[in-house]
């Protein structure tokens, strides 16, 4: 049964790179249970435009889990507190009555802030155009049951290739590295035979492309794998250090 | 107006192959002086972009997002179909080709479905090569499951997550292009408008999301793929910032909207739970497959669902489809879940609610089976509604999922606009009046990946293109057009917020417009709606500036667009008088309450023209003929 709480937030408010930020204070009122986080936002958006004010500004799109859009650092950790869960997931439930919770943004080098809650990810995006893909034209494929993969086998890969390349993973981590990020895309694409024939080049440049893009090397904090919404796994990171390391060894591209 | 389709001459399956000989070819050394102009990186437009990318077309690819891999395809669960029939178990090409234009209700084109089904197991050999990690059988090869209207298994899918899977490799293939400089992307850009010039399509006008800046580009031809209009409704499946507004900024400078009324209900969401919902969530319909939907027998029993006993349930799609039980078409489920609860059957707090419960299921295969095929979206239900679907039943509602109608395609999915293509959800199809499971991700992907690379080419190659530069006076004037628009809905400084006004709308929507429409009602949406539209040019309050990062402003621009194409939705339905697929008319209805069809009157595809502000559009006919799959009344009992 749904009740309704009371809330202080802190949000960090930053009107765009250049503007160092600050936190603001707002009290929230008749906050129902059965909400989820960003629909208290909504909530508390929806209010201040009526008064004038400035909404908060954040991304999202999907609101299921899936898209990757969403995520700020509540109360210290990136989608909140609650294991396996995007903020849009997460709902206010799991928030007492009087609590305070605090909203930042994803911090990281390689994270501008551009707006209050928003953050440039295009990083990401550069470290799959370095090799996070099997380069095969359209209209090139062979009969898709000429290659079986056994099921663990393509279990595993799904495991890795669940990530939704939300960002908290660099978030979360100390260094604000990407290695879950990389090592899940590395690790979906080696683990499939389809996969195989670049694998050594793809691994060389998505850690190259990693290091340029200004994230930080892991130093097994695990606090990525503790915040991932979808529970990814750090032995992709070792899958990615012994693909690195046997491409280091072993292939011309090194 | 005349309308061709273009339909190619000959038998049936050999239409395509024939067509694709007959489509003038673009000599590999002239494709790279050709800019298309890819809107939305979804799975058709992420397909598109890289197929023509590596045919060698400089490509710009526009999405909404900070990344092309978020668009809404991501969150489509449960599968792709395809007629490989690996399973042995009586599927064809010409299997897929029937079911899905009976499916659809008979308001489908047969050559193009023929198609899609043709090109069904192309996609499968692609995407299993690009890496997709779809689900295998003990010895490794594909596994394929029954999904929603089907009685033959030919559903691929990776766990729940298959668009993920899918539109992620088609985001690869679309970033390899990227990474080798033949397509350029701009992403946060939200197109406002097409640029017409001397009748072809030849740019878009997009807002910089970022900084506001308006920007004109200009190429030899546009393609739209920006899915579908759901969120007219405010509450639904689709993402938040899934929106008609390209497509019907595209209707307004002459492309034709075929069938707006056509929209799906898809029968497993999770339910309304209160005023401040953002959006409602698909329960993926593969949980039909082992849920057995039931409601009480007696209305207003209230008692909770362990302590109602077998014999006072009523498990009434199975009571009334016993053939296809659980598994009937979306469209047949939802109206009969609606109707249980319009008899006071429904479940929860609201009522508005009926059971699909898995206690068989975990009793027959065990808890450890159910959580393999399903367990993310039981997890996902329990992040919800704090409920956990393993012990007791999963509480679901219908909500608005899809939609068939878009803008009106022919064979080469060329609009009525010359140069602009749209491809995916955007367009109308390939569904007729109402979609199959499994069937959308297939569409997108045969849209982008296998017809495109060769009609764009066709079109290319036969049609003469000036040179245009985005200093042509059609650009100056639609951007300065789309910037008045936003200075407009900024100057308004009223008191209501779009939300708000757009939350409204969507009850009108829902209750009019939804799962079932009398005249009555549809008339009287149509009032409402003119006047909200009215109220919300009065009364709408933007914050902020047109120059900086306004996501107030971006709502607004849609929901004023939504505000507009709702009334093309009642219209369509007004005038369509007769029940099919999602379009369902109370006056005609079978005995059984199902669906009846006007074959002598509406045997055919309706497609509104916009002629001016002032006035009611026309709406013009495409006629359907049916040589293959004789129109019958569907019937899944």
């Amino acid at each position: 049964m749904s009740q309704t709480i009371r809330l202080t937030l802190k949000i960090w408010r930053q009107k765009g790179p250049a503007d160092p930020g600050r936190f603001e204070t707002v009290a929230v009122d008749g906050v129902s249970t059965d909400m989820s986080f960003l629909e208290m936002l909504d909530v508390v958006n929806e209010k201040r435009i009526l008064e004038g004010g400035e909404p908060i500004a954040f991304d999202h799109d999907c609101r299921e889990g899936i898209c990757g859009s969403c995520g700020a650092v509540v109360n210290g950790r990136p989608h909140g507190h609650l294991r396996g869960t995007t903020l849009c997931q997460l709902h206010m439930r799991h928030f007492r009555d009087g609590d305070t919770i605090v909203i930042e943004p994803f911090r990281a080098r390689a994270f501008p802030v551009i707006k209050d809650l928003v953050v440039d990810r295009s990083a990401l995006d550069r470290l799959i155009q370095a090799g996070g893909y099997v380069s095969v034209n359209t209209g090139s494929a062979p009969e898709a049951n000429t290659l079986p993969v056994p099921p663990d086998r393509a279990e595993r890969a799904m495991d890795a290739a669940a990530c939704i390349g939300c960002g908290a993973c660099v978030a979360a981590c100390p260094n604000a590295s990407a290695m879950l990020f990389t090592s899940a895309k590395v690790s979906h694409l080696a683990l499939l035979p389809q996969g195989r024939p670049e694998a050594a080049r793809r691994v060389l440049a998505m850690v190259r492309t990693m290091d340029a893009c200004g994230f930080g090397n892991c130093s097994n904090h695990r606090e990525c794998e503790m915040t991932c919404p979808k529970e990814i796994s750090i032995v992709h990171i070792a899958r990615l250090n012994r693909e690195a390391l046997k491409a280091g060894f072993l292939s011309p591209e090194a | 107006m005349r309308l061709d389709a273009k339909i190619p001459g000959g038998p049936l399956p050999q239409k395509w192959d024939r067509h694709r000989f007959e489509l003038k070819l673009v000599n590999p050394a002239n494709r790279r002086k050709y800019e298309i102009l890819v809107v939305g990186t979804g799975l058709a437009g992420a397909s598109a972009s890289a197929s023509l990318a590596e045919l060698g077309y400089q490509v710009k690819t526009f999405c909404i997002h900070d990344s092309p891999r978020r668009a809404h395809s991501i969150a489509a669960q449960g599968g792709i179909n395809a007629a490989k029939n690996y399973p042995n178990d009586g599927d064809s090409i010409w299997r897929l080709f029937y079911d899905t234009v009976k499916g659809g209700d008979f308001r489908a084109r047969e050559a193009n479905v023929y198609r899609l089904a043709q090109i069904s197991n192309a996609i499968i050999d692609h995407c299993v090569a690009q890496g997709v990690p779809f689900a295998r059988e003990y010895g490794g090869l594909l596994a394929n499951r029954s999904f929603g209207g089907a009685q033959l298994s030919r559903t691929f899918y990776a766990r729940g997550q298959t668009g993920q899977q899918l539109l992620l490799g088609a985001y690869g293939a679309l970033m390899r292009q990227a990474a080798a400089g033949r397509v350029r992307l701009f992403p946060r850009r939200e197109i406002l408008d097409i640029v017409v010039v001397r009748g072809k399509a030849r740019g878009v006008v997009a807002r910089n999301l970022l900084n506001g800046e308006i920007e004109c580009h200009e190429g030899h031809a546009v393609v739209l793929c920006t899915g579908g209009y759901g969120n007219a409704y405010y509450l639904s499946t689709n993402a938040k910032a899934s929106n008609v507004t390209a497509a019907f900024r595209a209707y307004k400078r002459g492309a034709l909207f075929a069938n707006p009324c056509f929209t799906q209900i898809h029968p497993t969401c999770i339910p309304v739970h209160g005023t401040y919902q953002s959006k409602l969530t698909l329960m993926s319909e593969s949980l039909r497959n082992d849920g057995r939907v039931w409601v009480p027998k007696t209305p207003g029993d209230k008692r909770p669902p362990h302590q109602i006993p077998e014999a006072e349930r009523d498990y009434f799609l199975e009571r009334k489809y016993p053939s296809f039980g659980n598994l009937v078409p979306r469209d047949v489920a939802s109206r009969n879940v609606k109707e249980q609860c319009d008899q006071g059957k429904g479940v929860g707090e609201t009522g508005l609610a009926v059971y699909l419960d898995f206690a068989d299921a975990i009793r027959r295969d065990g808890r450890a089976v159910i959580e393999r095929k399903y367990g993310n979206l039981f997890q996902m239900y329990e992040k919800i509604t704090g409920d956990d679907p393993y012990e007791t039943p999963m509480k679901i509602y219908p909500a608005v999922h899809y939609t068939m109608g878009g803008l009106w395609v022919d064979y080469n999915l060329m609009s009525t606009l010359e140069g602009l293509f749209v491809l995916g959800e955007a367009n109308f199809s390939d569904h007729g009046a109402n979609r199959l499971g499994a069937s959308a991700l297939m569409q997108g992907l045969a849209d982008g990946y296998f017809i495109i690379p060769y009609t764009l080419g066709g079109y290319l190659a036969g049609t003469l293109l000036e040179p245009v530069s985005a200093s042509d006076p059609a650009f100056a004037e639609t951007a300065r057009q789309a910037a008045e628009r936003l200075r407009r809905l900024l100057a308004v400084n009223g008191r209501r917020t779009p939300d708000d006004l757009h939350r409204e709308l969507g009850m009108v929507l829902w209750n009019f417009c939804g799962m079932s429409r009398n005249n009555e009602g549809l008339r009287k949406a149509r009032g409402r709606v003119q006047e909200l539209r009215e109220e919300f040019w009065r009364n709408v309050r933007v914050p902020g500036s047109e120059q900086d990062l306004n996501q107030s402003l971006e709502k607004a621009g849609r929901v004023a667009d939504f505000m507009e194409f709702a009334e093309l939705m009642i219209l369509d339905a007004l005038e369509r008088q007769e029940s099919c697929g999602g379009h369902f008319n109370e006056a005609y209805q079978t005995e059984d309450n199902e669906a009846r069809r006007d074959d002598e009157r509406f045997c055919h595809v309706a497609a509104w023209e916009f002629r001016g502000e002032d006035c009611d559009p026309v709406r013009h006919v495409e006629p359907l003929s049916f040589e293959h799959v004789p129109l019958t009344q569907r019937s899944y009992k």
